[in-house]
Order: C-alpha cells, then structure tokens, then sequence
C-alpha cells in the first residue's frame, strides 16, 4: 500500500490505496488536472467518454478538502456545472462511493430546478463542499442579494461536457455567470470537461477569465471506432428520408447486439422508425422511444429502464445526445444523414465506455446522396477530421438579462461592471457603446424617447452605482432568467368519455403541428396510433385508435443542417470518379447516370440544371451547402427570377440542392448573374426585414433581455410559456420608429446566423463565382429525382403513404431516364 | 344566396372591403377603420392609446411609439378618405391616466385630428369618463338612422349595432399554414370592429365571448398586410399556443 503511495506523490495516500483497491491506476491525465490545480492554474481536459474524465475534474477539488479541517472552510468549494439536470444528479451518485470508500469528509450535493424548497434553503444557509447545479442556477445565484458571501471562498469551477455549452446563448449567459464568480472568489480556477472537439482553442478562449490561460489536458485517445455502412443489398432509393428499405436489416443488427442506440434526425422519423420496427417485432424485443416531445415522466421511465439495462434498443433523437452513462450500449445505430462528423463521434461515444475496445456504430443512409454523406462521415471520423465551430461574440440580449440580475444581488459600478464583463470570452471584445446601449435596454427598454425615465427597472444609488428599482422587478427578473427558449407547445392529452377534457398528458408538441389535421384524423405519436377528437386552449385531445395507415405530418426538417466539413467532402467524393470505387455499387451506377444524362462537376464547381416538366420549368442548384442556407438562397433566387419575368412558382430545398419552378423557362438565364454575389445586399435585407424569421428572432431576443415576461409572478409553471404581449406588434411599431433599436440588432445577428445562415451562404456565392455549371436539359437528371419527390411530399403533407411514394419514385426515375 | 353575396362582401378600392351592415353600405379599411361613406364617417374601435406607457409602469418596457404609430394611421385614414367625422368606439385611452401621459408631440397630432373632423368619443370600460381637455364631444352610444354604435356589444339579438370592445381575431387555415390577423366580425345585421390600435392584441372569433351574438354563421372580413380578406366560418380555427 505505502508503494501505491510513493509512486503518485501528488495523491495523499488513501487516494492512491483507494485507486490501488479498486485495481485501477490513476491515469495519466487524472494526475496531470491534480498538479494542474495544485499549480493553481486553469485547465480545459479533452478526452473521450470512458476515460475517467468526471474523476479526473473532481479529483483536484478532493485532494484540496482532504487536507482542509472543515473548520477551515466557509462555503462552496466546488461548483460544478452541467447543462443537463439529470447529469448533475447522476454524477452527485457517482461522487458518493469515492468520497464514502475514502472515508472523506466532504458533502456534495445537486441543486437543480426539481430540487425540493426545503434542501434548497439549507443549501443557501449551510452550503455542501460541492454543489453540483445548471447554468440557470448560477444565473439565479448571481441575482441573489447573499452570493457574495456565499461564494468568496470559491476555490473552483468545473464545467461538464462544455462542448455542447459554450457556442449558444446558454453559453454566453454561462461565461458571463462565470465571470462573476470570478470577481467574488478572484482564486477561483477553472475546470472544463469536453469531449473530443475540433479545435480546442474555441473552448479555451471561451473559458477563460480575461487573459490568464487555460491549460489543455489530453486524456488518452479511445480506440478508434467502427463504423459500418449498411449496404442493404443495392436496395438504397434515390429518395426519401425514412430508411424503411433497411428496417429488417436494423431489426437483426438491434437482435445481434447487447443494447443499441437508434439515432434519428428528426421526431418524425423517430415516431416511423420506432413503428416500423415494431411490426418487425416477432421476439417482442423491449424496444422503446425516445425523443423532445414525448412527456418528461415517459422520458425519465426510458432513460431509467436503460440505466436498469432492461431495454434492447432505444430510438431516440438528439434528446440522448448527451446525457449519464448506460455502460451497456455497444451499439450505435444512425438511420439517415449524420448531417456532421463531431455530432456523429458524440453519438458513437455513447456506445462501449471501455477505452481499449472501439465502440461500433452502423450508418444507415435513407437515399443515395445519403449514402455519400455516410461515406464521407466514416472518412472524416477515422481520420479525427472533425467540424469546426465559429468563435462566438457574446449576445447582448443576454448580457442585459445579466446585468439586471448583477442589480438584484447588489449596486454595480458600470466601470468594473464592463471590466468584469469583457473578462468572459465571447465578451472579450465588448465595446463601450454596446455596453452603454445595453446597460439602457435594461433600465429603460432603449428608447430613443426619454418617456421611460420614470419607470426604470434599473437606478442609480447615491454613490451613482446601479440597483434594481424594486423588489417586484427583481422577484419578476428571478422568475424569467434563463436563455432557453422554448418554442410555443400544445400539451397532448388523452381525451375522457364522450366530452372534449383532457385527460392523462402524453407529450407536447409544437404549435402549427397539427394544422394539416381535422378531427377524426390519425396520426402517430409516442408509438401509438391516435385520433385527433379536438383542440381546447393549450390541450390536444386524442384518443386511441386503430388505424394501419395514420396519417405521419412531417415534423419539419432536420434540427441541424449538413456541416460544411462534410458538405466539401460529398463534393470531392462525387466529383472524382476515381474515389466512387468505396462506394456501393447502386450509388456507383446512380453516379454513372448523372454524368451520362445531365453532369458530374468539379469539387470547386456548382452544377446547375434547367428543364422543363409538364407545363413548368425547372431549376435545380446543387450547392451541397445544408438546408438553412439553400432556402435563403432559394428565397433570394425566387425575388430575383419574379424581377427577370420568369414568373417562378415555389421552391424547395434539402442539405444537398435547391429546387426553383417557374411559369417561363429559365435556360436562357444568366447564372452568373443570378448566383452574384450581390444578393447579400439589399435582396437580403429586404426579404429578412419582411420574414417571419426575423419576428421569431425578435421574440426570443425580447424575452431574454427580459422586455417580455414569460411568467407573472404567482402564475403556474404550466401555462408560463405564453409570453403576455404579442411581440410582432412590437417589432412592426420599432421597425418603423425606431430601426435602430438595440433588441432589432440582437434579432437580425441571430436570424443570419441561426435561420438563415447568412455567413454560409456568403462562402457558398464566393465559392462558386465564375464557376457554375449550367446544363440545359430536356427533361429531369438523376440527381433531380429526389428534389422533385421533395415537391410531392410539400404539396400533400402526411397523405402520401409510402406506397404512393414509391411508386411516384419510380415514375420520375423512368422519366429522367428515358 | 351564398352567404358572401348576402352580406354583400364586394372588394373595394385600395384592398378594402365593401359590406352591408343592416342595409346599409359600409367599408372596411385594411388599416381596420370602418367608413360609413353615406354619412362620412369613420368609425375605429379600441385604440387603447398609450397601452404601452401603462405596461412600462408596471415594469415590462414596452416601446412608448403605439400612440404615435396608432395616430399615424389614423391621421392617414382621414386625410385619404377625409370624413367629416370620426367616431372612437370606446377604449380610446389604454386607462384613465392615459390621456395625460400622451407626450407633446402625440396630442398635437390628435388636436390635428380633431381640426380636420369632429371627433366622436364614445366611452368604454377602459376610459368611463373622457379626459374634458381633448378635442370633440363625449357620448355612451351615437345612432345614425338605423344603425346604433356603442363600446359593449349587448348580449343576444342586437340589429343595427356596431360595436368594439372585443378585439376579434380570426386564425385563418390555408394550405400554407394559418394565419392569424385581426378582423370584424358581422352576420349583416350587427358587427364587432377589429381594435384599432398598434398594441392591441386580439380575441379569436371562436371564442364563446362571441356566441350568441350572432342569430345566424358569421362571416370574418380579416385585415391582411395590404387588403381586407373574407373568410367564412369553416377556414376558421382556435388558437394554439
């Protein structure tokens, strides 16, 4: 036992007895935070799941409290942050056995929104050594009149899974929250904890307080994982987005394995995938469904069963992209576009936390485009060649959401207030006048009239520092916080009896889900079949149904759009007819018949194609740029063509291509001229001023600098979604009034770059400037097949059984044959 | 007879509506003000001017431009149709303080208003007792022939009434999704005015405040961006969210 001491002079000797119990030796980097810490410098650890990573944050934070009497300690030692509530409780059970098997004297507790009113009071009054909570508690910590106290002997932060934190405005909120600690407890280090990203230096750079560096530690690298393609015998479409062609074959990889993840893209598919694996389901395999809008108690039961390891499969979407370890999963199945390789190495890492063994996964591409991406998926993950994430420039409407709390808690000078501010990384370059037209928006709403003086939510003190007005607005500002916006839902609930009352929830979803259908209507949701009985208020009555052909409303699309490292790779891997020999045969042929019929491009070209089909006239772009940034273009190509005379129709748009249809031919079009770049100019700014994406955008901006509430105090949770004012009516009355507003700022940054993908769309235009390629056809290419199915699937949403589908496919693909 | 033809729903010049309300010809502007051309008057409903400055006060800083923006309009209205008088259907003010919150340059646009017609202010639940310094005379309820106009729509069979007070709405479904917007609401007999002011939200026609109003299926003249829609009861749907 002495030697397991000598050999790890950083670990008190019962940590080294403890690991040496275990039959485990700390590993490397677990050693290297502890000298990190010791050095009291700030450290950003990378390593994949399975590699002791949540130890190795806490193991510093353990040996400090080992040597500390707790008669020497006054508060918080530790915080530790998670973005997921679920993950703060799990790793407070995980904590216990080391902390319990050491005989430590150290409490750590979870402090969340579900945690009850009694243990959130004792935790203010005798705080735990740790205390393990959400990025929307700090932020209710930093509103609070005790935080100073509570946090001046602060000696560490840990952020978990920081990765999927710190590129939003939960992360912007986050590092301002930091920043604050770190002016009460100025010793405070930092821990942050991620998974394997692209570029690390995004992360330390939002990390970090002001310039002081962060150290990055490496865990060790996993073994690398393997990844198959189901080839499901030639048998891949040309279109559709559902995989229902290789249900069997994922039916046998679910029965083959010990537990699988099913990762869909979108509800949608969850809800058939998960259907039409049942069907298949001779074994009755426990195979459940996992996804946003299913009820949370139907969430937590599923993730519970996993952890029991009672389940074979889950289908789930992105809700388990993160989330507490279930040891047992060794397989990771993605039906459809992975969209992004740094998503897909996440989703694989939930398969097989044992370093040394690969976790395996199986891509399942739904069509043949996808089957590109899927390739192109696999190469960029055995190479490491992961997607990047922009640097972030911290949101406004956050940072005034930030300073009003700052007001609650105590008077602020505005001086230190912006010094203290541009200490969080995506603050860092926050000017003076950004800070002086935030600091308005908060007191009096930043009104170019000073009519609002009088009613300030923000004032200064004596001493000329800011406070908040009253006591209501801080209660007020207390019960809004946070940067997550939930879109508008409507609870689905089983009707009672005969009359329309809501009955047991079964989940939520959202508003304009349900437009397409009338009462009587079936539809499929949380696994079953139901039928639509009525709408009252917030509530969607259903009750059971049989029915073996619901009707399946698409979801919308994809939550994500196709990356753009993956994008390029499609581009190269199809323009090069040498690189087809990896792929299958079917897509190898498919390739053929585009080159044969219309034209294989160059990876720096845009193919571009005309042709006319019934009494319409057809043009499709093939960019490979993600769907956000085809629609504006789409969008923008549609004003430009109404200005050209070619009166077009509609358009539609997947990850890969775009499609624009007309009443006059568009071959004599000059494409050059279409696709300049001078689009981004005044057609832009047009066209997003008029959209309903910039209204969204200006509702969620008005929310989180708090102008628009989303509850009243004494209101309950349940109906606290509903903001209390129409904000289009605001942002038509500013618009025109005052087109300078700050909030009309906040809204235009976050429609360019969230819904519209302004930035993508400007490389897009660069990239193929002087090199488009336009073919003038007779009739429709291969390629073209899946966008015009894309056009029959917009016209009768949920009606068209797969049936009709198909054979509409096959129609299309004698034609563009022919 | 389809009931459009009934209601003698007409599209009119400039994107608005013609109807007959009680045998009498009206016209429904987009900007939701009601032209009794045969008696140059406009009728607007539910101003609710500094509806805004009210919010402010109580901590949400909603921006203090919806009585400029609604004056705006409103001053637009007169002076292309230039009535001879202009009929507040109640609920003018946001509250009774309103009116002397108003800044310097608002109430001079409503003194403008009130040089270039007679200015009508019927009192509703939100303003009981008009503000004696504004231009124009008071009144709880102004008859023109058969016509009765008043803030409160009365409960059942009402001929002739024009009224306010409920900001009707309607959620209009077409293939391409619902559209919500502000509306009048009339069976040719009686009719409830859309609220015509920038921050005033709305009330779907669905709603049980609005049945048994009507003795027979209502039709809705809705304000789009740039013209006023008819829509009959079946394109109608609730509310979400």
């Amino acid at each position: 036992m002495a030697d397991a001491a000598a050999d790890f002079p950083l670990l008190p000797s019962g940590f080294a007895d403890w690991f040496a119990a275990q039959g485990w030796s700390p590993r490397v980097h677990q050693l290297e935070m502890v000298a990190r810490a010791r050095a009291g410098r700030d450290a950003l650890l990378i390593a994949p799941t399975g590699g002791g990573k949540t130890l190795a944050g806490f193991l510093p934070t353990l040996v400090e409290l080992e040597a500390r009497p707790r008669s020497e300690r006054r508060g918080v030692h530790t915080l530790y942050i998670s973005p997921l509530k679920a993950l703060a409780v799990d790793v407070e059970r995980n904590l216990a056995r080391p902390i319990r098997e050491m005989e430590l004297d150290v409490t750590a507790e979870s402090r969340t929104g579900d945690t009850g009113v009694a243990r959130r009071q004792r935790q203010k009054v005798r705080p735990p050594d740790i205390l393990l909570t959400t990025p929307e508690q700090l932020a209710l910590f930093c509103a609070w009149e005790g935080s100073r106290l509570y946090f001046e002997d602060l000696s560490c932060v840990i952020i978990d899974e920081i990765h999927a934190l710190h590129a939003s405005k939960r992360g912007d909120l986050l590092s301002l929250g930091l920043a604050r600690l770190s002016a009460l407890a100025p010793g405070m280090r930092r821990i942050g904890l991620s998974a394997t990203v692209d570029d690390p230096d995004v992360i330390r750079r939002w990390m970090g307080c002001g310039d002081r560096p962060v150290d990055l530690v490496r865990g060790p690298p996993g073994a690398p994982p393997q990844v198959d393609l189901l080839l499901s015998n030639g048998r891949t479409p040309w279109a559709g987005h559902t995989a229902q062609h290789a249900m069997a074959e994922v039916y046998e990889a679910i029965r083959a394995a010990r537990t699988a993840l099913v990762f869909v893209n979108t509800r949608f598919q969850a809800e058939f995938a998960f259907q039409e694996l049942w069907k298949l389901n001779d074994d009755s395999l426990p195979i459940a469904l996992h996804h946003g809008s299913l009820a949370p108690e139907q969430r937590r039961k599923v993730e519970a069963a996993m952890a029991r390891g009672e389940l074979k499969a889950v289908v789930c979407t992105s809700t388990l992209d993160l989330g507490i370890d279930w040891g047992d999963v060794d397989l990771v199945i993605q039906l459809a576009s992975p969209k992004g390789a740094s998503r897909m190495v996440q989703r694989i890492g939930r398969a097989n936390h044992r370093l040394d063994e690969p976790s395996r996964a199986l891509f399942v591409p739904a069509n043949r485009f996808e089957t590109l991406e899927c390739q192109a998926a696999r190469e960029c993950i055995a190479e490491n060649q992961l997607d990047g994430e922009p640097l972030r420039t911290g949101a406004l409407d956050v940072l005034a959401q930030h300073l009003l709390g700052c007001a609650c808690a105590e008077p602020f000078d505005e001086g230190s207030m912006l010094a203290e501010a541009r200490t969080a990384g995506p603050y860092r370059d926050l000017s003076r006048t950004d800070f002086d037209l935030t600091l308005d928006l908060t007191a009096t709403g930043g009104y170019a009239l000073q009519a609002y003086d009088r009613f300030r939510r923000m004032v200064r003190d004596s001493g000329g520092r800011w406070t908040v007005r009253n006591a209501e607005i801080a209660r007020r500002h207390r019960l809004n916080l946070g940067a997550i916006l939930s879109p508008e839902v409507l609870s689905v609930r089983i009707a009672q009896g005969a009359r329309l009352v809501g009955g047991r929830k079964i989940g939520e979803i959202e508003e304009g889900y349900f437009e397409m259908l009338d009462p009587g209507d079936t539809f499929v949701f949380a696994g079953q079949v139901w039928s639509l009985a009525g709408i009252t208020g917030m509530d969607v009555l259903v009750r059971p149904a049989r029915d073996s052909d619901p009707k399946m409303p698409s979801w919308g699309g994809s939550k994500f759009a196709l990356s753009s490292h993956l994008a390029r790779r499609v581009r190269r891997m199809m323009s090069d007819s040498a690189a087809w020999a990896v792929l299958p045969p079917d897509v190898r042929e498919w390739l053929g018949l585009q080159r044969r019929h219309s034209r294989i491009v160059a990876e720096d070209e845009m193919l571009v194609e005309t042709f006319p089909r019934g009494r319409r006239h057809f043009l499709v772009a093939y960019p490979f740029e993600g769907r956000l940034a085809h629609t504006t273009l789409a969008m923008l190509l549609t004003r430009r063509l109404e200005r050209a005379g070619a009166q077009p129709l509609g358009f539609v748009c997947n990850d890969y291509a775009l499609a624009v249809w007309s009443l006059q031919p568009m071959d004599d079009v000059n494409m050059d001229d279409l696709f300049a770049q001078d689009m981004l100019g005044d057609d832009l700014e047009d066209w997003l001023a008029e959209s309903f994406m910039m209204k969204r955008a200006f509702k969620g901006c008005a929310i989180i600098a708090g102008l628009i509430e989303r509850r009243f105090p004494g209101e309950p949770r349940k109906s606290g979604r509903q903001v209390t004012f129409s904000t289009d009516l605001i942002y038509d009355v500013l618009r025109r009034h005052q087109p300078d507003h700050l909030l009309l700022r906040c809204a235009r940054q976050d429609a360019a770059e969230g819904m519209i993908d302004a930035a993508r769309l400007g490389d897009l235009l660069a990239r193929v400037a002087g090199r488009i390629r336009h073919v003038r056809l007779d009739r429709l290419s291969p390629f073209a097949v899946p966008m015009l199915m894309e056009i029959g699937k917009e016209r009768s949403p949920g009606t068209a059984g797969d049936a009709i589908l198909a054979e509409a496919e096959s129609e299309l693909i004698a034609e563009a044959l022919a | 007879m389809s009931p459009v033809a009934a209601l003698g729903l007409r599209p009119w010049a400039d994107g608005a509506l013609e109807l007959t309300l009680a045998g009498e010809a009206a016209c429904l502007l987009p900007s939701g003000a009601l032209l009794l051309a045969g008696r140059s008057t406009l009728v607007v409903a539910d101003l609710h001017l500094e509806k805004g400055s009210a919010f402010a006060g109580r901590g949400q800083l909603l921006p203090p431009l919806d009585t400029r923006e609604t004056l705006r309009r409103l001053t637009a209205d007169v002076e292309a149709r230039a009535p001879g008088r202009v009929i507040f259907l109640g609920d003018a003010f946001h509250d009774h303080e309103a009116s002397r919150r108003m800044s310097e340059a608002d109430r001079e646009a409503l003194e403008a208003l009130g040089g270039a017609a007679d200015l009508v202010w019927i009192t509703g639940n939100h303003d009981p007792e008009p503000d004696g310094d504004l231009p124009g005379e008071a009144a709880d309820e102004v008859r023109l022939g058969d016509l009765v106009l008043r803030h409160e729509p009365r409960t059942g069979p009402s001929p002739g009434e024009i009224a306010g007070h409920l900001h009707p709405c309607a959620r209009i479904a077409t293939p391409r999704g619902a559209v919500r917007c502000r509306c009048l609401v009339t069976d040719g007999e009686r009719a409830v005015l859309p609220a015509y002011g920038a921050f005033t939200g709305g009330l779907n026609v669905l709603d049980p405040a609005f049945a048994g109003l009507f003795r027979k299926s209502p039709v809705v003249a809705a304000l789009g961006d740039r013209r006023v829609h008819a829509a009959g009861v079946r394109s109608l749907r609730p509310d979400r969210g």
